[in-house]
């Protein structure tokens, strides 16, 4: 029987969803995101390998639009009608767990940036600044269980005082203040961040770049180095 | 790709069957000897194919981005999983599902892995299957296992092989049904999983059950097996008895070919061997090279349902009898009753749907196409509909809760990719719904105009041609808004989208089917749409429809529109929509749809499919592998042997002397095996057996001897065989290693100098 000590959990597979403004979530339509997003394809706009867009609209509550990558996947995501801009690590990271946080982070606030300030979607999708969800996608690593969430709460505060900058915030595991949901064990492991003051984007940014939590801090491993890349 | 992927193999252990975690583990072993160079890439491709991990649109490497198309530069590289298909492309991984039936638990399992190895959803196919897409390989060993440990196997889920058995999902409910089929098509597709007289065919096989003849629910008609519920008295006893119509050699495809009848009445203890001889007959006789004739609809019309008759039955005469023709029935006949959670009941009162938080018009609707009644009073069935098949991974976590508050955990996936809950006391059908509802799963409409069935198309596969998702989400989102208030005739009307000619949306047996077909139009290419009209859903999908016209696809809303209004205003009393369309006949509808087949001047939106803004191209069409590869049993029998010996050499460095000298005498006796199996198909594995065959197939006549070496490798065999008990030094089992490598290659020398080396 393997075990996992939860005192080393090596997180991996990290999503990061930032959550939106809530008059922006209740009356965008998601629809030009699927040109931005393809956009972003034939740009290959930063280091991953971009692939594809699947559209789930159709679907309630579900992850909406997608942009499907080979080391990553973004969305505009509305898990528990939820809308915000989630960014699913798939591909494994060297690096220490704070590293591999904020590379999830990092790359969430830059997707996040890089649609607020795409003039096709006119100003109409703005992180709230405050809210944000982290899951650990892979259960086996980190089951959704009291031990896990013990062992890892000193790791979440620490990346959620370098991303926040020492400014207060609250810190729960489950994926929304209100629900009853992080006590479900067949639900990924979730935390959820909520600053006391909306922060913009870069100035989480730059938060975590004045922490030295580079992306140097979490590097593709050797196997995921791309051939061409 | 995950990082725990090495771990579920310890953790799952003791909780999966043996032989589905010998056939996982493999697979893990073809995956590793693929990476090595080992095993060949169209071998590799079938091996994958048969155990559902198929490939998906750009796995060669390339993808149109709109402007230009892009090389996509995986990280490994050249390495491939197929020909022509890159390792770490994003694939598809089928996953079968008996009947379409499935526990609480295995709901549960589904929505992991949905969100774990894909993007969330999950998607129900019109087989009763599961897929999710935008799967790592190297990801699906660890994927097959939790789905092992919940009894699920996504064994020949693709590939030449027994596909899905598929089976009414009201069967053992129905009120119109002759009996429930449930327990004949598990034990069906229990005996033919794995079978050794499957393994051999040119392309794929699906059976399918109906519990009745009226009903479109089992689609026994567009099926290459086809069994419909039958019963009859027997003239000596005076008694009842149950049986089978047996129906052979339908399918859809390009050009849609009706089942033939083979026997009217099959009984029951007949139904297993009468489709292992057809399976065998199949196997020997159809076509293999050319993969646009190898269905065995085409060997049918090629020998005819007479000359096809004969032989089977011939077939089934000398075959050698297997106990589990009867007893996997008896098996699944006391395991297959359901039976209620809840007490029967009352439905609600009127006074009681109009409390239903603001959502009682919605209930309505939803009471009107979503239950249906049981044969058994107080009970009625739940259709939960999904949009276009797709359904989350937290819906799927509710939809565990929700079966398990209101039956006995067990629900089924249907042909119209929807969920069936069965057993649902008529007094709890408000709480159900309210239950649905909450977690977005409460859709009115289910098997109507707006339950719209739809392949892949261009969002995934490899052979789509226009976008039947994105046509599908555009028209159900337009259906939806207006159904419920359109005549009560045109409600009830079926839309099916298929992304190409290959018809994996069903649109030959719709009302209003339409499939991708692409045209030039001032130098552009412009997604279309080929519509047909007037499929028969209903009596198993009895007749096909009329091919009428192609229309842009950014048209066709406008072309089921006017098909709809003109069958409101235009139709004869009680006069179906087949039968509407017949009258009309095909010059009149051309006619009437004349005007959409050119896209409106200088719109240039009609060089877009829906859902994609890309310029549309072809250029993105891959080689699809519904055809899989063609690889005789011999092949497969030899790459058995490559892996056993693999194997032997892992034990060998590991120390385990006695191991190794075991998998490498294995080895050469699964090549010696393969090779017998061309001539007696029913060899068994007793090592003895084996020897003996082979020494007289292969040593006697010489045909084994090498050009050189005459009949050295042979003695290779005999040796190991006459030592096969003593035990093995380090040294002994290596000297064994490298003979059972000269015997496989001597093996595979063989195969080519017989000349039966199938060319693809």
């Amino acid at each position: 029987m393997a075990t996992i000590e939860v005192q080393h959990i090596g997180l991996q597979h990290i999503n990061v969803k930032l959550l939106l403004k809530k008059e922006d979530a209740q009356a965008i339509d998601l629809d030009p995101v699927i040109p931005v997003f393809h956009s972003w394809i034939q740009q290959q706009v930063g280091d991953e390998l971009l692939l594809d867009v699947a559209d789930y609209r159709h679907v309630q509550a579900g992850p909406g639009i997608v942009l499907i990558g080979h080391e990553a996947d973004y969305s505009l995501d509305n898990a528990d009608n939820r809308l915000g801009v989630r960014y699913n690590r798939k591909a494994v990271l060297d690096g220490t767990n704070q590293g591999r946080l904020a590379q999830a982070a990092r790359a969430a606030l830059t997707a996040c940036q890089r649609l607020q300030q795409d003039t096709r979607l006119d100003g109409k999708l703005n992180f709230n600044g405050q809210d944000i969800e982290i899951f650990i996608n892979d259960r086996l690593l980190a089951p959704n269980t009291v031990a896990t969430r013990e062992a890892l709460k000193p790791e979440f505060q620490a990346f959620a005082d370098k991303l926040f900058g020492g400014s207060q915030y609250f810190l729960k595991f489950g994926s929304d203040s209100s629900s009853s949901e992080s006590a479900d064990p067949r639900r990924l492991l979730a935390v959820f961040l909520h600053a006391a003051h909306a922060f913009p984007a870069e100035d989480l940014m730059d938060n975590l770049k004045s922490a030295s939590l580079s992306v140097e801090a979490a590097r593709p491993t050797q196997t995921e180095a791309r051939a061409n890349g | 790709m995950k990082a725990s992927n090495p771990l579920w193999k310890e953790k799952l252990a003791g909780q999966i069957a043996e032989p589905l975690s010998r056939e996982i583990d493999t697979f893990e072993t073809d995956i590793a000897l693929r990476k090595q160079g080992k095993l060949d890439e169209r071998l590799f491709a079938e091996t994958r194919l048969r155990r559902g991990a198929y490939g998906q649109r750009y796995d060669n490497g390339q993808r149109s981005d709109g402007q230009k198309v892009q090389r996509l530069n995986f990280p490994s590289g050249e390495l491939t999983k197929g020909p022509n298909t890159m390792w770490d492309a994003p694939g598809m991984q089928r996953i079968k599902i008996p009947g379409g039936g499935m526990n609480a638990a295995q709901l549960e399992v589904m929505a992991e892995l949905a969100e774990e190895y894909s993007d969330g959803i999950a998607h129900v196919t019109t087989r009763q299957d599961f897929q999710l897409h935008y799967v790592n390989i190297d990801d699906t060993p660890a994927l097959m296992r939790r789905l092992a440990a919940a009894s699920i196997t996504t064994r020949e889920a693709c590939g030449n092989s027994v596909r899905n058995v598929t089976a009414c999902p009201y069967a053992g409910v129905c009120q119109d049904e002759a009996f429930d089929v449930t327990p004949y098509s598990r034990a069906l597709a229990k005996f033919l999983l794995g079978h050794p007289d499957c393994q051999n065919f040119g392309r794929k096989f699906k059976p399918a059950f109906s519990g009745c003849a009226q009903h479109a629910c089992g689609l026994t008609s567009l099926h290459d097996l086809g069994l419909i519920a039958a019963k009859r008295t027997n003239a000596a006893t005076g008694r009842e008895e149950q049986g089978f119509e047996m129906y052979v050699g339908g399918g859809l495809g390009a050009v849609p070919y009706q089942a033939k009848l083979f026997d009217s009445f099959v009984p029951p203890e007949e139904l297993l061997p009468l489709a292992q001889a057809i399976a065998r007959v199949f196997a020997r006789l159809g076509e293999k090279k050319n993969r646009n004739r190898a269905r065995i609809k085409f060997l049918i019309q090629d020998l005819g349902i007479e000359k096809f008759r004969e032989l089977v039955l011939e077939e089934r005469k000398i075959l050698p009898f297997d106990p589990r023709w009867t007893e996997y029935i008896k098996e699944a006949l006391a395991e297959s009753e359901e039976t209620p959670l809840k007490p029967s009941g009352e439905l609600p009162s009127l006074i009681a749907i109009e409390g239903l938080n603001g959502n009682s018009e919605k209930f309505k609707k939803w009471l009107k196409h979503n239950t249906r009644p049981q044969h058994h009073p107080g009970y009625v069935t739940v259709t939960v509909a999904l949009p276009l098949g797709d359904i989350t991974a937290n819906q799927l976590r509710s939809l565990a809760d929700i079966v398990r508050r209101f039956t006995k955990e067990t629900i089924r996936t249907t042909v119209e990719q929807n969920f069936a809950i069965r057993w649902v006391s008529k007094s709890d059908v408000r709480e159900l719904f309210a239950a649905l509802h909450a977690v977005g799963l409460g859709d009115p409409g289910a098997g109507a105009l707006v339950d719209i069935t739809s392949c892949p198309g261009t969002d995934t596969c490899k052979l789509g041609i226009s976008s039947s998702r994105g046509l599908a989400a555009e028209l159900r989102r337009r259906v939806s808004e207006k159904s419920f208030e359109q005549d009560e005739a045109v409600q009830n009307l079926h839309i099916k989208i298929s992304g190409c000619f290959n018809s994996c949306g069903q649109h030959h047996v719709a009302d209003l089917g339409f499939y991708g077909v692409s045209r030039k139009i001032a130098g552009f290419a412009v997604p279309h749409f080929q519509v047909v009209l007037g499929g028969e859903w209903s009596h198993n999908a009895a007749s096909y429809g009329l091919p009428v016209v192609a229309i842009p696809s950014k048209s066709i809303p406008q072309v089921v529109t006017r098909l709809t209004d003109r069958y409101v205003a235009g139709r004869n009393s009680g006069e179906t929509f087949k039968a509407f369309i017949t009258r009309l006949g095909k010059a009149e509808l051309k006619k009437m749809l004349e005007d959409l087949t050119k896209p409106p001047a200088g719109d240039r939106s009609y060089v877009s499919d829906w859902g994609d803004p890309r310029e549309y191209t072809l250029g993105d069409m891959g080689v699809g592998e519904c055809a899989g590869e063609v690889v005789s049993s011999v092949e497969f029998g030899l790459a058995a042997a490559e892996r056993e010996l693999f194997e032997a050499q892992l034990a060998h460095e590991a120390g385990q002397a006695q191991q190794a000298g075991k998998k490498a005498y294995q080895a050469m006796l699964n090549a010696a095996k393969a090779l017998v199996e061309l001539e007696y198909s029913d060899i068994t594995n007793d090592p003895e057996q084996i020897v003996a065959e082979f020494r007289t197939r292969y040593f006697d006549t010489q045909k084994f001897f090498d050009p050189f070496a005459g009949g050295k490798f042979a003695n290779y065999l005999f040796d190991a065989h006459s030592k096969a008990a003593q035990p093995y030094t380090s040294e002994s089992s290596r000297y064994l290693m490298d003979e059972a490598q000269l015997f496989i290659d001597a093996a595979h020398s063989c195969y080519n100098r017989l000349g039966t080396l199938v060319s693809v």
